[in-house]
């Protein structure tokens, strides 16, 4: 099968995927899931709060949000020319993870009166807490590595930083014990919050970050061939390779402040990509955020159904299966 | 005649050890072979040329217009660099590889047009690689890797051609081949080779031979002077000698 027949292919299978998991989000409730009962949701008068407001732009905004996490994790394996790179890397995760237990221990502390400022920190949302936490901890990863010029010590820096702020996040939630389950419910990933504002928020996201990403796509080109040798071809790496750490941490961010640390849809996405139909980043780009996309709606309806009535947090379905499918990939390597 | 490109009094340092001493170079059209033992400086001297290491001192002139002078695109234009061991990994088929070569041209938003594609067939069919243009880099050797590298530099249709070991992994047809290509480009512009291989390196017009960061000798292929210091940088483990037209180093066992 020819280059072009398998990016069709591959492009068409997600297209599809995508419409059936849709409906199946739509069908997915408390009972499992099944098209009759939908049916019968939809003759009903609860519909539109059941289907209109709760399934469907969860459905959407899993969606949207797996397609920024593709995007990132497909950003962040060309930048370090490293497959095993995820969208997390920079200490994103770790920053909102701060900000989002700064914000739990405030509203707890404000509530018993017990800081002033705390009110005032308690007022910022969670999400939006969430997202200048991940900016910020890029941001200071930044810092610390002195700008993008050297993708090894910005990796290191990065590690560094998801070691530090992690350690502040262990230290505040031990300090203030009721930040304990918000930030437990942040970390394992939930899909479970998402409204039409999110998917508003979600859809500008990816409709700016993907066209960006796809004007940046060369450089993540030329990078194949050693940094000297992109220099040499008249690319202003460090300018461009600030650009693509900004894209890199607003579209994780994004994700982030919406669903949570949802684990390995980053890093699963792009390696589906390159092993069913290879190519270009400016195709890679673009079709891994479509299979993120993709990977999280099933997770999440999986995730909804699996143990129906109850809910598993689609983050730990989806550390599960995209650990086991790295497994998987390392052992088939080790067996090639 | 201006030169091309030329270095004077340059001096570069890698790690806070000083690489290259104060080397100053013309390197005039035609093809230029620089020689010399390992952790001679060839390599960082190219590097040097081609704008890629900062200087500690001295300046390096491109056309007359000092290299700092150029924009990062127009000075691409006017020198195609080939690293040394290039990486070429990934997904890219060999003819978005050296595609790649048109990027000083079209910048990232760029489309290609006719004459982009003309570049790149030109610089596949002259380093041999058009027949797996649409083969995976990862499924190729070291050589066609090498080859595809090479295409890649030529692709771009630079006035200077900076090529940092251009035969390895090649087996001889290829070095032949190369050397060849080599000697053809040299009467189209100038061209610049770090060379390990002695015998290939004394088919260009002109070697430089470099030691400690310095340049020891510099002239045509058959000039005395130039073996006698062959010779002596290598410690007398090469023997210069006629073949045909054309002299070759051959290994001194005795």
């Amino acid at each position: 099968m020819s280059d072009r027949a398998a990016r069709l292919r591959l492009q068409l299978g997600l297209a599809l995927a995508s419409l059936l998991l849709l409906m199946a989000g739509l069908a997915a409730g408390g009972d499992g899931w099944s098209l009759a009962a939908l049916a019968e949701l939809l003759r009903g008068p609860d519909a539109q709060l059941i289907v209109g407001q709760i399934r469907a732009p969860r459905s959407v905004g899993a969606w949207l949000a797996g397609g920024l996490l593709g995007l990132a994790g497909a950003l962040a394996q060309g930048l370090f020319r490293n497959p095993l790179a995820d969208p997390f890397l920079l200490g994103s995760a770790s920053g909102a993870s701060l900000a989002v237990v700064a914000v739990l221990a405030a509203g707890s502390l404000a509530g018993q009166g017990m800081l002033p400022i705390a009110g005032m920190l308690s007022q910022l949302g969670l999400a939006a807490a969430a997202f200048g936490g991940a900016l910020g901890g890029v941001l200071l990863t930044l810092m610390l590595a002195r700008g993008a010029q050297h993708t090894l010590r910005l990796l290191l820096a990065g590690v560094v930083v998801g070691v530090v702020l992690t350690g502040l996040s262990d230290l505040l939630t031990l300090a203030v014990p009721e930040a304990l389950r918000g930030r437990q419910v942040f970390m394992l990933g939930s899909t479970g919050f998402l409204g039409w504002d999110s998917c508003l928020l979600l859809g500008l996201g990816l409709l700016c970050a993907l066209p960006l990403a796809r004007r940046l796509a060369r450089t993540l080109d030329a990078l194949v061939l050693g940094e000297d040798s992109a220099r040499s071809l008249g690319l202003p790496l460090a300018r461009l390779r600030l650009l693509l750490v900004g894209l890199l941490a607003a579209a994780t961010g994004l994700a982030v402040s919406q669903t949570g640390l949802v684990a390995f849809v980053g890093l699963a996405a792009p390696h589906l990509v390159r092993r069913i139909a290879p190519g270009p980043h400016a195709y890679t780009l673009a079709a891994s955020a479509a299979a993120g996309a993709v990977l999280l709606l099933a997770a999440d309806v999986v995730a909804r159904t699996l143990i129906a009535p109850q809910e598993l947090p689609v983050g730990v379905l989806t550390a599960v299966l995209g650990g086991s499918y790295l497994l998987w990939l390392l052992n088939r390597q080790r067996e090639s | 005649m201006t030169a091309p490109l030329r270095a004077e009094d340059l001096s570069v340092a890698l790690g806070g050890t000083t690489v290259l001493h104060g080397v100053s170079v013309e390197l005039r059209p035609g093809w230029t072979a620089i020689v010399g033992p390992n952790g001679a400086g060839k390599s960082t001297l190219l590097r040097a040329l081609a704008g890629l290491l900062p200087r500690r001192a001295g300046q390096v002139w491109l056309q007359g217009r000092p290299l700092d002078d150029w924009g990062v695109r127009e000075r691409a234009r006017h020198i195609a660099w080939l690293a040394q061991q290039g990486q070429a990994q990934g997904d890219l088929t060999v003819r978005e590889l050296v595609q790649l070569g048109r990027l000083p041209h079209l910048g990232l938003l760029g489309t290609a047009g006719a004459q982009d594609e003309r570049a790149v067939d030109a610089a596949m069919q002259a380093t041999e690689c058009a027949a797996w243009s649409q083969r995976r880099l990862q499924q190729l050797s070291g050589g066609e890797r090498q080859r595809c590298l090479l295409a890649r530099a030529l692709a771009v249709q630079a006035p200077v051609l900076l090529l940092d070991e251009p035969t390895t992994h090649l087996d001889p047809p290829h070095q032949v081949a190369v050397v060849r290509l080599l000697q053809r480009l040299g009467r189209q512009g100038t061209v610049v080779s770090v060379l390990h291989d002695l015998p290939l390196a004394l088919q260009a017009d002109r070697v430089l031979l470099l030691r400690s960061g310095r340049v020891v000798a510099e002239g045509a292929h058959d000039e005395v002077a130039l073996h006698a210091a062959l010779c002596a940088v290598f410690d007398d483990a090469v023997r210069i000698q006629r073949v045909g037209s054309r002299f070759s180093a051959i290994p001194n066992l005795q």
